[in-house]
């Protein structure tokens, strides 16, 4: 299988005040297309940072990473914005849906700045696919948390990106729409698209075909589930 | 299609916040708004002083006694100009086609129980032809009627409205002026207000008749003279000064006691009087635009800070700088270009108001219009770029997790 996603010893430094904290010291990691990786690590690991540098948001100090075939790590930042729109596909906590507009033009709004044709029918399409086919006139304050995040997953996979990155998906949803979310991904996967959750949340990783554990900036374990464990993951 | 996005985004923002955006709008309000309206002032007198040319004739040239200051005529009180004056500039200055001398003053009218206070013109009988004045009714008094100083007296439109009521039928009636009974032979057309004073407001009488029973004097206020047409009225004016110099044997290091005019000098004068107010109010009128435009560009900053979260969720499905600084620039354009047809419909508005109201002309042209818009436009552009570009600027990251 062919690695999607290939990172060389990323480093990445803030400075707080007069502390210097290396976020990611020396990350190397590789995910195969079509794959279901769950990052996991306690607060301050340096998780999101990585989730960052993996989205494209932010470059990295220094080390190489390879998205779809292509070295990313140095490109400017309307660059890497086209990148984000082909390849990648967010789903945060807090949903980030976009006020005063309605799911379907929230949907649309990654193909118009991509610049895609029929940008209308695919958006509508793309809320069939996560169950919203009939609300796409509601704006986002008219929709419960688990509408929001089927609309904000359904954006996330509008340009059929090359990844799904998904922030806590759950974390925001009780615990049943939690579960009809985590089995919205399921489907996705399903149909062969590479899906990387960021989460604490140990039920959300056990769904996961391997986890990625980091720990002060650097993998500290790797879990690839058991042949049992990957057929949960389609139940 | 991303713009339609954009734009319709843009006026969403500005409805969801209705009062906000309009205190933003009022300063571009105001100050297209006073624009429109100081512009249509400044048309309206214009207008005003150029239907004054053409009702006087610009084949007109005026001397009058005393010496010209910039800006107007010194008071007439000087007694410079005598009747032989105004015989001599006739017949010694060929291109000089008529001539007639004024001789003004004010006297008490009176007809039955009416009263009123009004001034005469003791004119020749070519003044009307000079003045471009029209018979109502009635007749001009006659060259005869001239010579044996005879008590007739032709009406101006107003005058006779005062002292005989409305429709008035004046002719072949008598008039007491200060206590001398005259008759009324002719009543003119009315040629409406003119600037100051008012050629409606006055009574024609022979010269030699306000000169020797009415006002006593041996000089005149104003010679009045046609010129051919085709004329150069610089050399002929030139002409006359000369030959009044040497009637009044004016030495060459004195002074003119006299100054001699034409209708062009008059609208120039009376055009840079009404340009410089204009040209002043414009000025007030453009520096509340700009207020206008900081008052926008206050609340964009506000907007910007406000929406960080939307600016990096848009930058992380794919938003380029460009689109942000596009998004923001354009609400900032709808919000001053909104603000400037606003202005425009209260300029008009105030403008017909005050039309209304005083009864002073004023003519919004379609200039002042497209001047109104293009400069709330551009403020909009121009207040709204720094703005947008702190927006666009925006680092993904941190502006996704701006709390």
């Amino acid at each position: 299988m062919q690695n999607v996603i290939e990172t060389t010893n990323l480093v990445k430094t803030f400075t707080l005040g007069e502390a210097v904290v290396r976020a990611l010291d020396g990350v190397s990691l590789a995910i195969q297309r079509g794959e279901k990786v769950a990052i996991t690590g306690p607060s301050g690991s340096g998780k999101s940072t990585l989730m960052n540098i993996l989205g494209c948001l932010g470059p990295a100090d220094s080390g190489d990473y390879v998205l779809a075939g292509e070295s990313v790590a140095r490109l400017s930042g309307n660059r890497l914005a086209e990148i984000r729109n082909r390849y990648i596909g967010f789903v945060f906590q807090t949903f980030n849906l976009l006020p005063r507009l309605s799911a379907l033009e929230n949907v649309e709004l990654p193909l118009l700045y991509g610049g895609a044709r029929d940008a209308r029918g695919r958006a509508q399409k793309a809320l069939e696919t996560v169950g919203l086919g009939n609300r796409i006139y509601h704006e986002s304050n008219q929709l419960s948390g688990g509408q929001r995040q089927r609309v904000a997953i359904a954006r996330a996979i509008a340009t059929d990106p090359a990844i799904l990155l998904a922030d806590e998906p759950t974390g925001n949803l009780d615990t049943r729409t939690g579960q009809e979310i985590m089995a919205l991904f399921d489907a996705l996967h399903a149909e062969g698209r590479t899906v990387i959750m960021v989460t604490h949340d140990p039920n959300v990783a056990a769904r996961c075909q391997r986890q990625i554990y980091i720990r002060d900036g650097r993998i500290a374990d790797q879990t690839r589930a058991s042949a049992q464990g990957d057929q949960a993951c389609y139940s | 299609m991303l713009f339609l996005t954009t734009l319709k985004v843009a006026l969403r923002s500005l409805l969801s916040n209705k009062l906000r955006s309009i205190l933003s709008m009022l300063g571009i309000i105001i100050g297209v708004g006073a624009v429109i309206a100081m512009l249509a002032v400044g048309r309206g007198a214009q207008n005003q002083v150029l239907s004054q040319v053409t009702a006087l004739g610009s084949n007109l040239i005026m001397v009058m006694p005393g010496q010209f200051r910039a800006g107007g005529v010194r008071s007439a009180a000087a007694q410079t100009l005598l009747l032989d004056d105004a015989q001599a500039v006739l017949e010694e200055i060929p291109e000089v086609v008529l001539a007639s001398p004024v001789a003004r003053g004010n006297v008490q009218f009176k007809y039955f129980g009416e009263n009123k206070q009004a001034s005469i013109m003791g004119v020749a009988t070519t003044y009307p032809a000079i003045r471009n004045f029209k018979l109502a009714d009635g007749r001009m008094f006659t060259e005869g009627e001239i010579e044996r100083r005879a008590k007739v007296a032709v009406l101006g439109a107003d005058l006779a409205v005062d002292l005989y009521g409305e429709d008035p039928d004046p002719v072949d009636t008598e008039v007491r002026l200060n206590g001398v009974v005259f008759a009324v032979v002719g009543v003119l057309e009315r040629k409406g207000a003119q600037g100051p004073f008012s050629f409606d407001d006055q009574a024609l009488v022979p010269y030699t008749t306000a000169m020797n029973r009415i006002l006593g004097a041996d000089y005149i206020n104003e010679i009045d003279l046609q010129v051919g047409d085709g004329v150069d009225l610089e050399s002929v004016q030139a002409r006359i000064e000369q030959l009044l110099r040497r009637r009044h044997k004016l030495r060459d290091d004195e002074d003119n006691d006299f100054h001699v005019a034409n209708m062009a000098e008059m609208v120039e004068a009376a055009q840079s009087v009404t340009g410089v107010f204009t040209l002043l109010l414009s000025a007030v009128a453009a520096i509340s635009l700009v207020v206008g435009g900081i008052g926008i560009m206050n609340i964009m900053l506000v907007t910007v800070t406000e929406r960080t979260r939307e600016i990096g969720i848009r930058k992380a499905i794919g938003a380029k700088d460009r689109d942000i600084l596009v998004q923001f620039l354009l609400e900032a354009i709808v919000m001053s270009t909104l603000g400037g047809l606003i202005g425009i419909l209260a300029g008009v508005s105030t403008a017909k108001a005050g039309t209304m109201v005083t009864g002073f002309p004023t003519v919004v042209s379609s200039v002042s219009i497209a001047l109104a818009l293009t400069f709330s436009l551009s403020v909009g552009i121009f207040f709204g770029f720094y703005p947008a570009r702190r927006a666009a600027a925006m680092d993904p990251v941190e502006a996704l997790s701006y709390e």
